[in-house]
């Protein structure tokens, strides 16, 4: 091991020693806010403490990853959103108001706080490191000191100190890796943490998807009403009078009903403009492949399309591709100042991967476009995610992976027969029976020289077959066995849609 | 002449059946869903079918297919195609062929009579008909194209009209020139084009339109 690592290591063990006394400070402090707060009722002084900790914690977090190379996920819930005011400026809290939002700031930080179980983790991270931690670090760098000092005692101290010097040398960056788990097992969240975490990330992703889907209806109900629906009333007026003047005023009834057909040509064009915004027909009449190569066809770049897909997916996953690419396409032509664009569908497992890449400028910034913005709001009700690779000058690349586009199709991934299921379920049910009575059992009881045949195959047998039988059937046990094993993990295999 | 329709809405082949007829075409069959057209255009052999895109079972793309299927059989077979969209993409397959005979419009220009009659009879000599739009759409696609840049606004104006499949004749009604100067027009088109001038009509609409798509990929 080179003497930099050993040495880098030593340093680090020696910090996080320090680190250690540190949270035993700091755990004397907890404790007296804690008693403070629940025994004095001093309640103000727990989030100001609650920081203070988690800040330790948060650190000690950023150090496992950068020394020990130990990635700890922050097990935080999301704080909760600020108090808004009523319509009269005052904030509603349960039965009481509040003329600022002091107070019930203040009591949704402290429910959050108290809630939240890696609150009480990292106390329990700060008492545990000071007791077990320093157990882990502290040695190596005792080890060092202790040998050298040993050295200028005589000759066979001075071999003694060198080997426990260097033996503290080596383990040091060993335990400081050591210590960066045994930082993951408390400050990480724990699999419940971690669940929740996952429910409330797709809650907000659902509430969002909601929320855009109410949007675009309300916009669609708007349009309608605004356009199509007036121009049809004015349309109906037009004809009534027309109607009434068909036979006093011939002339002037022919313009009316002029009028009706230009008024109808144009809630046409408004209908079909809206028609393409809701679903585009190409995409209902073609599905994706075609619908993006209508959409290359009508952009004023030059477009090459490659769309690799054995079977449509679902009808949303198609429509979000589409306006995906659609968008990605728009950008590349309005802002990328791009000449040529590829874009590229194609299935991964079951996975949908969309890739659009210009030869633009480059220089996309996701938190600046709406567009991109948009397009991860779209993919985000699928899991998709977004990645884009833009540096300035270019070339562009934004690909958009929907992990489970093909996941409800079943019929597209590995199918898994029926027989085999079947078949699992006989082995499974089987696998006992030559395996341990006509296999193990009888094999005890010659041995023991029990006279008992009982069912036992083998001992029905002339004597020289009674062995290699019930090996054969022992054999054949274990075989059903591990063949059972074998197809268990091909089918959940195939059920998760991973081809085998 | 002999007209093979297909429309799903009552109102609308009903609608399209009397306008037809009292334009002196004969309907030789007015039907329904994708399956009956091919079997009436293969049966019946017309002068020109009027077909609309999206029919039944599947409301998907069912008319075109059966349009594009029956010209496979029967090269040439002259095809109407009506839509309440139009996509550069169908047009193309229904030009890929470049035998002609192809019109593809919008339903709107149902409204105006003779306008559509004008359109079907052209289709039925072998000639074309492109909706406006899908000719707006290509020129916007091809808005990079260096030749295009070269012509002048006139010479496009004419370019658009010869791409929906339009006669000199009809070109010069349409934007008050003479004959002459709409030959002159088109001769400078073909020449900044690099194409080929025809005096056939129908030939020289192909070329623009084969010119128009073939820039692109």
């Amino acid at each position: 091991m080179p003497l930099k690592t050993t040495l880098v290591g030593l340093g680090r063990s020696l910090v996080l020693s320090a680190l250690a006394a540190v949270n035993a400070v700091l755990f004397a402090m907890a404790a007296l806010v804690l008693l403070l707060c629940f025994g004095f009722g001093m309640i103000f002084l727990f989030p100001a403490g609650v920081r203070l900790i988690r800040r330790r914690a948060t650190h000690a977090r950023r150090l496992a990853l950068a020394w020990a190379d130990v990635q700890i996920i922050p097990p935080y819930r999301p704080p909760p959103p600020p108090p808004m005011p009523q319509r009269d400026g005052w904030y509603r809290e349960g039965r009481s108001l509040y003329r600022t939002s002091m107070v019930p700031n203040f009591n949704r930080t402290f429910a959050w706080m108290l809630k939240d179980p890696a609150t009480w983790r990292d106390l329990a991270w700060l008492l545990a490191e000071t007791l077990a931690g320093v157990l882990l670090v502290a040695p190596p760098p005792l080890l060092v000191v202790l040998g050298l000092a040993l050295v200028p005692q005589g000759p066979l101290y001075a071999v003694i100190g060198l080997a426990l010097a260097s033996a503290g040398l080596l383990l040091a960056p060993r335990m400081v890796r050591l210590h960066g788990l045994w930082t993951r097992w408390l400050l990480a969240p724990t699999p419940n943490a971690r669940l929740t975490n996952a429910i409330r990330r797709l809650e907000q992703v659902h509430t969002e998807a909601v929320d855009t889907q109410a949007a675009e209806l309300r916009r669609i109900e708007r349009d309608l009403h605004d356009g199509a629906q007036a121009r049809l009333v004015a349309i109906g007026m037009t004809l009534a009078a027309a109607e009434e003047l068909i036979d006093s005023d011939p002339r002037a009834a022919k313009a009316l009903i002029v009028k009706v057909r230009e008024a109808s040509a144009a809630s046409l064009i408004e209908l079909r403009q809206l028609v393409r915004g809701i679903h585009p027909p190409v995409l209902a009449e073609r599905g994706l492949r075609d619908a993006v190569r209508a959409l290359a066809l009508d952009s004023p770049l030059e477009v090459s399309v490659n769309v690799e897909l054995p079977v449509r997916p679902e009808a949303p996953v198609e429509s979000a591709a589409y306006f995906v690419v659609s968008e990605l396409l728009a950008n590349a032509g309005r802002h990328g100042n791009a000449r040529h664009v590829t874009v590229d569908i194609s299935r991964r497992g079951v996975a949908l991967r969309i890739t659009v890449i210009d030869d633009g400028q480059g220089g996309a910034d996701p938190s600046r476009g709406s567009g991109l913005r948009g397009i991860e709001r779209r993919v985000a009700a699928f899991d998709g995610v977004l990645a884009l690779h833009s540096p300035e000058g270019g070339p562009t690349t934004a690909s958009v992976d929907i992990p489970r586009a093909f996941a409800g199709q079943g019929a597209c991934g590995a199918v898994v027969p029926r027989w085999k299921y079947r078949l699992l379920a006989l082995l499974l049910g089987l696998c006992w029976l030559p395996m341990f009575p006509q296999g193990l059992v009888a094999m005890a009881l010659k041995i023991f020289q029990v006279d008992e045949r009982s069912w036992f195959l083998a001992l029905y047998l002339p004597e020289p077959f009674q062995w290699p039988m019930m090996g054969t059937m022992v054999l054949l046990g274990s075989a059903m066995t591990y063949y059972a094993y074998r197809l268990s993990i091909e089918i959940r295999q195939a059920e998760a849609g991973v081809t085998v | 002449m002999r007209v093979v329709l297909a429309e799903d809405l009552y109102l609308l082949r009903d609608g399209m059946v009397h306008l037809l007829q009292a334009h002196g075409f004969e309907i030789v069959a007015a039907v329904e869903s994708g399956p009956e057209l091919l079997k009436a255009l293969l049966d019946e052999r017309p002068e020109v079918a009027v077909v609309d895109v999206r029919l039944p079972p599947t409301f998907t793309d069912e008319g075109l297919q059966a349009a594009l299927a029956a010209r496979r059989s029967i090269p040439g077979l002259p095809v109407l195609v009506l839509s309440q969209h139009v996509e550069q993409l169908y047009a193309r397959e229904l030009l890929a062929d470049g035998t002609g005979g192809v019109g593809y419009l919008l339903k709107d220009r149902v409204f105006n009579s003779t306008q559509f009659v004008d359109a079907v009879r052209r289709v039925a000599t072998g000639g074309t008909a492109m909706d406006p739009d899908v000719i707006a759409k290509l020129l916007a696609s091809n808005a990079r194209h260096e030749p295009l840049g070269r012509l002048s606004p006139r010479e496009r104006e004419v370019l658009e009209l010869m791409a929906e499949g339009r006669s000199n004749a009809a070109i010069a009604q349409r934007l008050f020139l003479s004959e002459s100067a709409v030959a002159k027009h088109t001769a400078n088109i073909f020449a900044k084009l690099g194409l080929a001038a025809s005096d056939d009509d129908n030939r020289r609409v192909l070329a623009v339109l084969a010119y128009l798509n073939g820039t692109r990929g």
